[in-house]
């Protein structure tokens, strides 16, 4: 990457959820940065507020105290150079929109010519490898092929970050594997950068280039780990790599860890 | 051997063609022709003459509708209903679709909705004789004032129940307001205003009859109120079957526009039962 600058600052993260019955402090405190062109993999246990980091960080939900900085700004609603692939396609693409409808969508409020509109569209659904069901709805396609739907709206969206809430938990094995694959081409030859959020080890150790482990509720960052397998990376034989077990193992016990509630919390945080 | 094969099977799928027709015709055709013979036994054997014969009915029919009555009752009741149907729907859903939006709204309208919806439309045909006379505007109210509350009252559930992951969606991507309205809300609240719209055509088809019962000088509910007065049954009984056949026509139409609008609908519905 020529260009190593920061793009995302995340600084005293906090965010607590208001019932009658009693607030809930989903995220406790969580800081860190992500440099522009990165991939990270953010995992943690079950039920450790990651789907709230996300919001926060897309400007769905505003934090109750920290900061969120995007390219130096603070950020307060959703913001044009961020896309959001959700994790429930059914509920994310407009089943009465064909997927050419659910594509264009976010851009028809961009200053776009028709033209060089069509051209985003035709050239999203090439990159995900669905150019030929253009005309299709979404209920018509598999799971696998919804969520490749989901990625080609954001990817068309043309934003400098691209957020993804576990967006193949609900797929099958052998889709799944595809679909990583998948984001880490667009990764490489699009030039956005990428937020995962993932449950699963493996698959955070096997896309990302960091990965963040948090821990339980009330959430920290527990670990910032550096992945430093080769970039060229390939289903059978990075995984079978002494290196990525290494780093899965290791991952796995922190999270174990989290579970226990053996780590401890940095001083800030508490 | 599937030389064989093959001909049982064609003639398996020639008969079932075949039979797969003649059911389609037999069911919704044979009861009504059924009743219909019963009908012209019991008429010609009976004395009855407020039940006169299917055939009798029909010379009726053809002597009655077919011409000018045509154009001074039937136009204008089709009119009035037109005009009903067409209010209810743009006033449903336009202050339907407001007030599923605004939470505060809502909270204090809907007890009020709900009591309106709940006073049987044909009790405000005196009051709004005395308001607006006896006049066409005055039908017409009466047909809206009974046929928007399913459209209203489902509108607000639907544009309530948008599913929140998608407007979720349509936020992250900072769709605009009149693009979440056209390509969210009211897409997503379709299948409960078509259900809406279904109802609220009965209802004006009914409140159309009785509005010209009460106060007109044209019109099919009218012209069958007058035939009754004037002991000419044959001509009553295919007053009635004509309303009838509005009735049908009506189910038909909306059925051809609910398949079109509601494709997606429909079609999630047979994948998932695939």
């Amino acid at each position: 990457m020529p260009d190593r600058s920061t793009l995302l600052r995340v600084e005293h993260l906090r965010k607590v959820y208001e019932s009658p019955t009693g607030d809930v402090e989903a995220i406790g405190d969580i800081s860190f940065t992500m440099d522009a062109g990165e991939l990270v993999c953010i995992v943690g246990p079950s039920g450790c507020g990651k789907t709230t980091l996300l919001k926060c960080l897309a400007g769905l939900l505003r934090p109750t105290s920290g900061v969120v900085e995007m390219d130096g700004a603070p950020v307060t609603g959703p913001s044009p150079a961020m896309a959001v692939v959700f994790q429930e396609y059914g509920r994310s693409l407009y089943p009465w929109l064909t997927v050419r409808g659910n594509v264009e969508l976010p851009l028809r409020h961009k200053q776009l010519t028709r033209a060089a509109r069509n051209k985003l569209v035709v050239d999203a659904l090439e990159a995900v490898g669905l150019a030929h069901a253009a005309r299709s709805h979404p209920w018509q396609l598999s799971g696998g092929m919804q969520q490749r739907v989901a990625i080609a709206r954001a990817v068309a969206y043309q934003p400098d970050i691209l957020i993804m809430d576990e967006p193949f938990a609900a797929v099958d094995a052998q889709t799944r594997a595809d679909l990583e694959d998948l984001v880490r081409e667009l990764h490489a030859s699009r030039t956005i950068s990428v937020v995962f959020v993932t449950h699963d080890i493996d698959e955070s150790v096997y896309l990302g280039q960091r990965v963040l482990v948090l821990s339980t509720s009330p959430t920290w960052v527990q670990e910032d780990l550096a992945i430093d397998l080769p970039p060229e990376r390939d289903q059978i034989t990075t995984r079978a790599l002494p290196r990525f077990t290494e780093l899965r193992t290791h991952v796995y016990d922190q999270i174990q860890r989290a579970k226990r509630g053996q780590a401890v919390a940095p001083r800030s945080a508490r | 051997m599937t030389a064989y094969t093959e001909r049982i099977a064609a003639t398996a799928r020639s008969r079932t063609v075949g039979s797969r027709i003649a059911a389609s015709l037999v069911y919704p055709l044979g009861l009504p022709t059924l009743l219909l013979v019963l009908w012209g036994l019991v008429a010609t054997r009976g004395t009855s003459k407020f039940f006169p014969d299917p055939l009798t009915i029909a010379e009726a029919f053809r002597e009655t509708w077919v011409g000018p009555a045509f154009v001074e009752d039937v136009l204008p009741s089709l009119a009035r209903l037109g005009l009903g149907v067409a209010g209810s729907i743009v006033l449903g859903i336009a202050a339907g679709t407001v007030i599923g939006l605004t939470h505060w709204l809502r909270e204090l309208l809907e007890p009020l909705l709900e009591f309106l919806r709940a006073i049987p439309p044909p009790v405000l045909i005196p009051v709004a004789m005395l308001l607006l006379g006896i006049t066409d505007t005055m039908k017409v109210v009466v047909i809206v004032s009974g046929a928007v509350w399913p459209i209203l009252l489902n509108t607000i559930e639907g544009v309530r129940g948008t599913d929140s992951v998608m407007k979720e969606t349509a936020e992250s991507f900072r769709v605009s307001w009149w693009e979440r309205l056209w390509f969210l809300v009211l897409p997503a609240a379709s299948p409960r205003i078509m259900a809406g719209v279904r109802q609220a055509l009965s209802v004006a088809l009914i409140l159309m009859v009785i509005s010209e019962m009460f106060a007109s000088s044209s019109g099919l509910g009218y012209r069958i109120a007058y035939f009754q007065r004037n002991y000419l049954i044959a001509e009553m009984w295919s007053g009635i079957l004509l309303l009838g056949l509005v009735g049908v026509f009506l189910a038909v139409a909306f059925g051809l526009v609910e398949r079109r609008v509601l494709r997606w609908y429909h079609g999630i519905r047979e994948v998932n039962r695939a």
